[in-house]
């Protein structure tokens, strides 16, 4: 295509992004907004999966029936937002099995907090309602994506996230007001999550790469810090009123801003975790990589019985 | 042996069933052979689990001792627990578990049914309600009887093997002992007797579409309604119960 219809595109695409009108998948967009997408919906995607195991870790130690039932719907939610989102990534033309072959290999990322274990009962609690929760404030704006199909997706995700964020406040509510045992449970818990519940939002807005372009394009609404801020502000009241306490000296409120003004994050363990060398990373995606190679044969199966099927009515008819 | 004793023992035979069975289906979680399989194995195993709840509380309230459902799940030691041994046998590969909720779900359908009927009218609304998990259970099991045994030849051989190897198991389902006899001439349970031979049939049906056939070995074991398990059971026992065990008496 010439250069002078390609610019004449971009500009209209991005005319149509300014003035809010969802972009479809088979409306022109740029190369770099299609290969961000596939990127970061397949991101989002494996990190739904990954986020599997962590919980599923608890699944067959959970304290009640109704516990139990309670995490396995959720869990069963959670695989089920993977598969809306590897059906998005699939409408930017992205194969599903090829994005999951770049998590196997490396070559994609995930949330990193499914990089640290789930130890105790309460880590259930605290994966709800703080995992959850940071993960619903940078996806309720998502609900607003430029990108039709992964906006849509986010509508039903964050319903569902929703209630997720308050059955683990509620476990965490329940040892809370428990015996001194489960209070200590639930304050060692959150004492390991609370920070990588806050780096879960990514670097410092002076030092995360893609958020300009991700807002100028609109798949972004709010940069990095200020989503950080908004789920330290939700999330401590939260705490107080259960009676634990955030592990951070530095928290204060600020009558001047209106917020709580908190602690500096350990970003040399951020990028740590990032680069594959948390506590947990080599056994993520070691169990993800062995469901994919154990059911290898399954797959096969399928696929050669429905061809087996497909002659066979041919022949009939 | 009383009326209410037989029919709180048949609740906990049943509820047991399900229980187990739903605690080794979600031992797939996160590791299905492919997304669409995690999910619908997570699924029947909430269907399970929730089928389990309502048998012990209608157990627990027959029996009227005070003991609630969780205490009836969680709180009963290997020899009190009265599942088939079918149930916990370890879900080994995909086929293998495939086949195990092959042969339950076939007996299941044909025993839900009968108890719909049951002149325990709760025990009628449990099955009513439970009939159509079950069905969508054995629809989901026999289609992939057929597509793993009528697909590759590893397929084929794996889930013979299982086939093989689980028939043993089999004829527990059908067990039947002075517990059944009362409640069958009560009305409240069917005689499974009576559906044997349907049972074969819907079974055969659908492993000669999938090429497959059940061993002529008649070897068969049991001891699972009677509180005697595998090896197998214990260790799942003992995750379980870890948190009953470990902080007794908290509410969670």
């Amino acid at each position: 295509m010439e250069k002078n219809n390609l610019d004449s595109l971009d500009t209209i695409f991005q005319d149509k992004v300014d003035r809010e009108i969802k972009i479809e998948p088979k409306d022109y967009m740029p190369d770099a907004y299609r290969k961000t997408l596939i990127r970061q919906i397949s991101q989002h995607a494996h990190s739904e999966i990954v986020g599997q195991l962590p919980e599923a870790n608890w699944v067959t130690r959970a304290p009640n029936l109704r516990r139990k039932a309670v995490l396995l719907a959720k869990i069963q939610d959670e695989a089920g937002h993977g598969l809306y989102l590897y059906s998005a990534v699939e409408t930017l033309g992205a194969d599903r099995e090829d994005t999951i072959d770049d998590l196997h290999e490396g070559r994609a990322k995930y949330s990193s907090i499914f990089n640290y274990p789930t130890l105790t009962w309460a880590d259930m609690g605290m994966v709800g309602w703080l995992v959850d929760g940071a993960a619903i404030m940078n996806q309720v704006p998502l609900c607003r994506c430029s990108y039709g199909p992964y906006a849509r997706a986010m509508v039903r995700v964050c319903k569902e996230e929703s209630f997720h964020q308050r059955q683990g406040f509620e476990i965490v509510t329940q040892l809370a007001q428990g015996t001194p045992v489960q209070k200590e449970m639930a304050q060692e818990a959150l004492n390991r999550w609370w920070w990588p519940a806050l780096m879960m939002f990514g670097p410092n807005d002076a030092d995360s790469t893609h958020t300009a372009q991700s807002m100028k394009w609109k798949i972004k609404r709010h940069t990095n810090d200020e989503l950080r801020q908004m789920f330290v502000d939700a999330t401590v009241p939260q705490a107080e009123l259960i009676g634990l306490k955030i592990p951070d000296n530095d928290l204060k409120f600020n009558e001047e801003t209106g917020h709580y003004d908190f602690g500096e994050i350990d970003w040399d363990e951020f990028w740590q975790v990032v680069k594959g060398y948390g506590p947990c990373n080599t056994e993520r995606v070691s169990a993800r990589k062995k469901a994919k190679e154990d059911g290898l044969w399954v797959r096969e199966a399928a696929n050669v019985y429905a061809e087996k099927r497909a002659r066979r009515n041919k022949k009939v008819s | 042996m009383t009326k209410q004793e037989a029919l709180f023992e048949f609740l906990l035979r049943k509820a047991d069933d399900s229980l187990i069975l739903g605690h080794r289906l979600s031992e797939w979680c996160g590791h299905g052979p492919i997304l669409e399989e995690d999910i619908a194995l997570t699924n029947i195993s909430l269907d399970l689990i929730g089928q389990a709840t309502e048998l012990y509380k209608y157990a627990a309230e027959v029996e009227g001792k005070g003991r609630t459902e969780d205490d009836l799940a969680f709180l009963r030691i290997e020899r009190e627990y009265k599942n088939v041994l079918l149930v916990e046998q370890l879900n080994g590969d995909f086929g293998k578990t495939i086949v195990r909720q092959f042969f339950f779900d076939h007996f299941e359908h044909l025993l839900y049914e009968g108890l719909m009927n049951s002149t325990d009218e709760r025990i009628s609304a449990i099955a009513t309600k439970t009939i159509k998990e079950i069905k969508y259970h054995l629809r989901h099991s026999s289609e992939w009887v057929i597509r793993l045994g009528d697909g590759t030849e590893e397929s084929h051989n794996r889930v013979q093997a299982s086939v093989t190897d689980l028939s043993r198991f089999i004829n527990e389902l059908f067990f039947q002992d002075e517990v059944d006899e009362i409640l069958i001439n009560e009305g409240i349970i069917p005689d499974v007797k009576t559906f044997r031979v349907a049972f074969e049939n819907n079974m055969n049906k659908i492993l000669e579409e999938a090429t497959l056939s059940l061993p002529e070995e008649k070897w068969q074991l049991s001891g699972g309604r009677k509180g005697v398990h595998s090896e197998h059971l214990g260790y799942l026992l003992a995750e379980l119960q870890y948190m009953q065990r470990t902080y007794p008496g908290m509410e969670w």
